[in-house]
């Protein structure tokens, strides 16, 4: 999970770094020391432009070298038993809830394979595509979208293993960006993206640009709760490890409340949530009532 | 197979190339739309690079067209979220294809399976229940088991547990035979075609359809690593070199996403996956007949006998089927030795040979404690009988030696083990084929979870899912029956009239009875712990 969420970390500096033009002169300075420091081996692909204005697209030739040590990368980024298992985990009960609410808000059947079949997505900061993916395998035409280019060469890299992957369009750049070029999709999905944006307003109101009328936007996050500070800082980063230390930043984590305001203050109103609990006997996830930690929110746009 | 055409940036903004690559499922074509003109490019492209298309694709390549592979795929393709995806089944096996029906009237073949109920709920779900209630099949609300020792029996009736019935016998190729008619129903429904035309073999002209038989054998398997899939050069061997591929003995190759071991004790798939085994062998052969006795049974009775156990299994009609454990050199006797002996010592075995029969109880109902008189059961009380005395040998008698066996992985990535390609048991309580059941009701589950969450069927996470689903029920299963085994190898006074109490307790206490009985059902996942 830790390089996901780093690398939606970096996300917010480099925006960050567009609006200031640089990106450590900030507020939370130390909490990106913290993230640099965790993200340092793989910052070379990313340093030369978190200080430029240029989104990150536009990137040297890449040889063939390159593209194995990504394909290295990608292989480890997507290991299941491998560094960002807690991510592969808890990806199913994620997705049972995209499945089953957005099944419902398009009337598609649910017990079809392929349920998604004509209907576009984006994932904002897809990371590796772990969302991307399956959301292409249930029928969608998905475009994944990341700042980070080291993200979406991964991406790119596993999605040519398998021919329905493929077929997602990946693309270095931000949701702002996509607003700017008018792009409208029928759902919009953040996971795990809202607590490391700088601007959590502007970034619903892009997500709710993004979105056509009548369309959904779900979003997941956690709770600015003390168990989820004792959860997913103290157990998660300080303890077992799963996620490198400062990965977090409890204060600038959104309550479902505040959550709810802002998209609605974005025309989203918010039809549904689940929280996920976590059974440590068997290690999987589910969906539960409890949103006091991780939760995850369906939302649909309100038409002007 | 529809194509898809697949339009894909390079790394960044480098070099944009379109290619065509097979789909998985043929519902893909609405992706055609992104890419204009893109056949055309994909033509050359071919030309130009030499491409092959040749090679079949799957999602699930079935190895071991046996009961349960064969119940894979019928339980895939009878559930909505499963039924789209494409099988290839490999076994040499000629039943498979040729369609022959099986007669009404021949005896029944001596390799039989008695099902639990849980089975037959998995059969009902799949459809191929109404199959077996056509052929011969019989089911058996009662159960004798005793010893040789004369001290003690147990009596399980289907009531006790509140069950019309305690399990049902029913030879393995009928079995087979309806799955694979359920299978063909299912897919001439999809296809709108009429299935025996099309799936007689694999040619040419039926490689859309999406199950697929390919009457071979499996010769080599290569699985994807890191290496060969970075070594791959272009996309679409990039893609295929993240698949299994299997090559069969008459030259195909074939890639899938999965490919399932269902080819039994000495698995091929298991041994080219790498995953090796735990077990022993028992020294101990089966030897297995039909015989046919006067009247109909509707009870299926177990002796234990020093060298091993000696069941009668109803099989319909006035046929019964021996199930007789001893050593391998009495096995080999015993196959041999004239009809009319061979019955004389099935009957002896049955009834006075090697001991007496159990007389009254050393404690029945009625010197029990009160309070436990509430949970009597209604079968403590009917005494002991003998099983029907055999006439004739209806069938040719098979022997086979006797192992416990249970692979230390049932998954690696792309490769799912099933059956007694998992775990190979003693068949003591003709429970072997019902944990393959139990393997297939759950990977069917498993593999449904996986495409409604859009995973990649071969990968390991999700497999895990069954393996953790399966192994400590299997294990346990095992344990209870490797135990049973142990308990009856010796013949020593103190540990007989041990046995015989237990065979007493389990007749008279109520709950524990239940519980062995919905345990042996295939309803309880682990015994004693309802």
């Amino acid at each position: 999970m830790s390089r996901t969420l780093l690398s939606r970390s970096l996300y917010q500096l480099q925006n960050v770094s567009r609006s200031n033009g640089f990106f450590l002169h900030n507020s939370s300075t130390k909490f990106k020391h913290a993230v640099l420091a965790a993200f340092q081996p793989f910052l070379q692909s990313s340093r030369p432009y978190a200080n430029s204005p240029q989104p990150a697209a536009s990137a040297s030739s890449v040889d063939q070298a390159e593209l194995a040590k990504f394909a290295a990368i990608a292989e480890s980024w997507w290991d299941a038993e491998g560094p960002f298992k807690p991510l592969h985990v808890m990806n199913p009960t994620r997705l049972t809830f995209i499945r089953s609410t957005l099944c419902r808000h398009f009337g598609k059947d649910p017990l079809s394979a392929r349920p998604f079949e004509g209907l576009k997505f984006v994932d904002v900061g897809c990371g590796g595509g772990i969302l991307s993916e399956p959301l292409a395998r249930m029928g969608a035409s998905v475009t994944g979208i990341d700042a980070v280019e080291k993200n979406i060469k991964i991406a790119q890299v596993h999605a040519d293993l398998d021919p329905v992957a493929s077929s997602i369009e990946y693309r270095c750049t931000t949701a702002e960006n996509l607003v700017e070029e008018q792009q409208k999709f029928d759902a919009v999905l953040a996971l795990e993206v809202i607590e490391h944006v700088a601007n959590p307003d502007g970034f619903c109101k892009s997500l709710s640009a993004l979105t056509k009328p009548d369309g959904a936007t779900i979003i997941s996050t956690i709770n600015r709760s003390m168990r989820a500070y004792a959860t997913a800082v103290v157990v998660a980063e300080y303890i077992l490890h799963w996620l490198p230390k400062g990965t977090h930043e409890w204060s600038s984590f959104l309550t479902p409340e505040e959550l709810v305001l802002l998209l609605q203050r974005s025309s989203i109103s918010v039809e549904e949530m689940a929280g996920f609990a976590y059974d440590p006997l068997t290690g999987q996830w589910s969906l539960d009532d409890d949103i006091g930690v991780n939760f995850i929110a369906f939302g649909t746009k309100i038409n002007e | 197979m529809s194509r898809l055409i697949a339009s894909r940036r390079l790394a960044s903004n480098i070099c944009v190339s379109k290619l065509s690559a097979r789909t998985f499922c043929n519902d893909a074509s609405a992706k055609l739309n992104n890419v204009p003109n893109s056949s055309q490019f994909n033509k050359e492209l071919e030309d130009e690079q030499g491409f092959t298309n040749d090679v079949p694709q799957y999602d699930i390549a079935i190895v071991g067209g046996g009961m349960v592979g064969i119940a894979l795929a019928s339980s895939l393709a009878s559930m909505p979220l499963t039924k789209q995806l494409s099988i290839a089944i490999i076994d040499s096996n000629p039943a498979l294809t040729n369609g022959a029906s099986i007669k009404k009237d021949d005896p029944p073949d001596p390799r039989v399976s008695t099902v639990t109920p849980a089975t037959i709920s998995l059969f009902k779900g799949i459809g191929a229940w109404q199959y077996v209630e056509q052929h011969r099949h019989a089911y058996f609300d009662r159960m004798q088991v005793w010893d040789y020792t004369g001290f003690g029996y147990t009596r399980y009736n289907a009531r006790d547990a509140g069950k019309d019935v305690l399990g049902c016998v029913v030879e393995n190729k009928v079995l087979q035979k309806s799955l694979l008619s359920c299978l063909q129903a299912s897919i001439s429904v999809s296809a709108g075609l009429f299935f025996f035309s099309t799936l007689e073999m694999k040619t040419e002209q039926n490689k859309d359809f999406k199950k697929t038989i390919y009457s071979t054998r499996l010769s080599s398997m290569s699985l994807p690593t890191r290496s060969s899939v970075s070594a791959a050069g272009d996309l679409q061997s990039k893609s295929l070199a993240n698949l299994a591929k299997l090559e069969l003995s008459d030259g195909t190759n074939l890639y899938a996403k999965l490919v399932v071991g269902a080819d039994g004790s000495k698995s091929h798939v298991r041994e080219l996956a790498g995953i090796k085994t735990t077990g022993w062998n028992y020294s101990q052969s089966a030897v297995i007949c039909t015989v046919e006795h006067p009247a109909e049974n509707f009870c299926a009775w177990q002796r234990f006998l020093p060298a091993g156990p000696i069941a009668l299994l109803p099989i319909g009609d006035n046929f019964s089927n021996i199930v007789w454990t001893m050593s391998p050199k009495e096995a080999a006797n015993h196959k041999i030795m004239n009809e009319d002996d061979f019955v004389k010592a099935v009957n002896n075995a049955l009834d006075f040979g090697y001991g007496p029969h159990p007389g009254s109880r050393p404690f029945s109902g009625d010197i029990l404690p009160s309070f436990f008189r509430p949970d009597v059961t209604s079968s403590a009380n009917e005494g002991f009988e003998l099983p029907p005395k055999v006439t004739k040998l209806a069938s040719h008698r098979m022997a086979f030696p006797l192992s416990l066996m249970h692979a230390n992985q049932y998954v690696s990535r792309r490769v799912a083990l099933i059956g007694d390609a998992a775990h190979t048991v003693h068949p003591l309580a003709g429970q072997g084929v019902n944990m393959g059941y139990g393997d297939v009701a759950s990977l069917s589950n498993v593999i449904a979870d996986g495409v409604a969450v859009g995973s990649d069927i071969g990968e390991v996470t999700l497999l895990k899912k069954y393996e953790a689903d399966r192994k400590t029920a299997n294990i346990a299963m095992m344990a209870v029956l490797d135990g049973f085994q142990k308990a009856y190898s010796v013949d020593f006074g103190p540990l007989n009239i041990l046995r015989a109490a237990a065979f007493n307790g389990a007749n008279v206490f109520a709950p524990l009875k239940k519980n062995i009985i919905s345990y042996a059902s295939g309803e309880l996942r682990l015994p004693f712990l309802s």
